[in-house]
């Protein structure tokens, strides 16, 4: 909307409205009305055996969006975030109850192709892990077990990927080198591409700067913003900071009085930062918890 | 190193920034004009330019703690968030004063003035020039230009007293003309103060630029010639 105000000899100026200015929204109702929602977490609770560790989380994924999951040690954020890609099935004696739904359709539901959920939501750890092997083949290792072969598509797959993961430039004249000869900012890069590479359409990403120096952790971040432009991305992370720097919306976990995680408070991180609801988590971000 | 997100959202504010300015200092010569020309419909006009004023400042300011809560500016940055938070607040002043100028629009009607609304004019269009430069340089943050504008505000001063000592005369020697001359007084200590303003506005921009917390009116005219200093 433009406002026009009539100024000296009856001419009229228009000026341009506020529409590029980030606006902190007055309550929560309606928080993601014009979303659209990738993933939906339905009551999620999460046992080791008799020992509850998430109790009844509920929250929505905002698709193409970045959400951070923070709280402190120990409050059940990579034991949520493992949930995503039923990473926690290989925990021995683990036990879910509730739902997680990607595109509306449950991944825990009976019929579920593990491998396939796994692909669609890829994950990136906190110390970089790339295997032993070429730059090359670690970008091409995922490609290669879902069968493709042709050595023209996997060179494109290889630097398309490496591009969207911002490190081709950097790597494009020593792919056959091992995957370990580079820096630790690089591997994690590394990392995404090899995540990218089977296009997953979420992107799990477990404190994934916590081992890089500062300007590689910079690096990361300035990429999550390239990359949500075409992934919804979760990450979890115990640096406030960062979460307030790279995330549209904010998810605070808490350990409740029986030890197990649950979801204090959800919302746009500009309103979490600023004038969160919920005491505790205004303790939280102002480092008065604990 | 680029900070993408830090440097679009610095952008944006300094946009927002110059926009109010604009509006600040067309509402101040549309008042003065206003007067001139005993325009009622004009002089209302000012008070919704006002609303708009007011508004755009809040907005402006609640970027600014949003950003500095999500972006952690340091440094420079962060002296340049709470110098962007004093300049709106300077510039919702200055669409305050042009308030004020269109009130005595609608005040003193139909009656002569006796002083002349020439000298006014040309008051308000060097107050207004100071903003305008003031608020470049503070975009640009230019330290050296920042120190020169405050000059141009002893003349401005100049002005004010030169119409006030004549409003004085004017109520003497007519009595009758009271009113209407005091409330002429009144612009022109308006257009003043807009003339102050810029200078805070110049005091920011050398925040920005240096660190330093100064106030103009107690310095002596230097220019910073320290080889290889940088702003920051």
């Amino acid at each position: 909307m433009e406002i026009s105000i009539e100024t000296r000899e009856n001419t009229s100026v228009k000026y341009p409205s506020l529409v590029s200015l980030p606006v902190l929204p007055i309550s929560n109702k309606g928080l993601l009305d014009g979303f659209e929602i990738k993933m939906e977490i339905l009551n999620l609770s999460v046992f080791y055996n008799k020992f509850r560790a998430l109790n009844e989380i509920s929250v929505k994924i905002p698709t193409n969006r970045i959400t951070a999951i923070i709280g402190p040690s120990g409050c059940g954020k990579s034991t949520l975030l493992r949930s995503l890609n039923r990473m926690n099935d290989l925990t021995p004696k683990i036990h879910i109850e509730g739902e997680i739904k990607l595109d509306a359709k449950n991944i825990y539901g009976k019929g579920v192709d593990i491998v396939d959920v796994r692909r669609r939501v890829g994950m990136v750890f906190q110390r970089p892990n790339p295997f032993p092997m070429s730059i090359f083949e670690n970008v091409a290792y995922g490609p290669r077990l879902y069968g493709i072969s042709n050595r023209m598509l996997l060179d494109e797959i290889v630097e398309t990927s490496l591009v969207k993961a911002a490190l081709w430039d950097e790597v494009k004249d020593k792919l056959n080198q091992s995957g370990m000869t580079i820096s630790g900012g690089q591997q994690q890069r590394l990392c995404i591409a090899r995540a990218l590479a089977v296009e997953p359409e979420i992107i799990l990403m477990d404190e994934p700067a916590s081992a890089l120096d500062p300007v590689a952790t910079i690096k990361i971040e300035e990429l999550m913003q390239t990359l949500k432009t075409n992934y919804t991305i979760v990450i979890v992370t115990h640096n406030m900071q960062q979460a307030a720097r790279v995330s549209d919306f904010t998810a605070f976990m808490m350990i409740n009085q029986e030890r197990a995680g649950t979801l204090v408070e959800f919302g746009a991180t500009p309103q979490i930062f600023t004038n969160p609801k919920n005491r505790q988590t205004e303790d939280y971000v102002t480092g008065r918890f604990g | 190193m680029v900070r993408q997100v830090m440097d679009r959202e610095v952008s944006k504010l300094k946009n927002e920034v110059l926009l109010l300015g604009s509006m600040a200092e067309e509402a101040v010569l549309s008042a003065v004009n206003a007067l001139y020309l005993r325009n009622h419909v004009t002089a209302r006009q000012i008070f919704i330019s006002d609303q708009e004023i007011n508004k755009r400042r809040f907005a402006i300011q609640n970027a600014v703690l949003i950003l500095i809560a999500t972006q952690q500016p340091m440094a420079h940055d962060l002296r340049l968030m709470t110098a962007i938070l004093e300049v709106t607040s300077e510039l919702e002043r200055i669409g305050d004063y042009a308030k004020g100028i269109a009130k005595v629009t609608l005040a003193i009607g139909d009656e002569q003035f006796a002083v002349p609304i020439q000298d006014i004019q040309m008051m308000a269009n060097r107050a207004v020039s100071m903003v305008h430069r003031s608020l470049s340089a503070f975009i640009s943050e230019d330290e050296i230009i920042s120190r020169v504008i405050p000059l141009e505000d002893d003349e401005v001063d100049r002005m004010y007293e030169s119409i006030f000592q004549r409003a004085l005369k004017a109520m003497i020697d007519k009595p009758d003309s009271i009113d209407v001359t005091n409330y002429l007084i009144w612009v022109a200590h308006n257009l003043e103060r807009t003339a102050d303003r810029a200078t805070n506005i110049c005091e920011r921009t050398i925040f920005i630029a240096t660190g330093e917390l100064i106030d103009i009116s107690d310095l002596s005219f230097s220019i910073s010639q320290t080889p290889g200093q940088e702003a920051y």
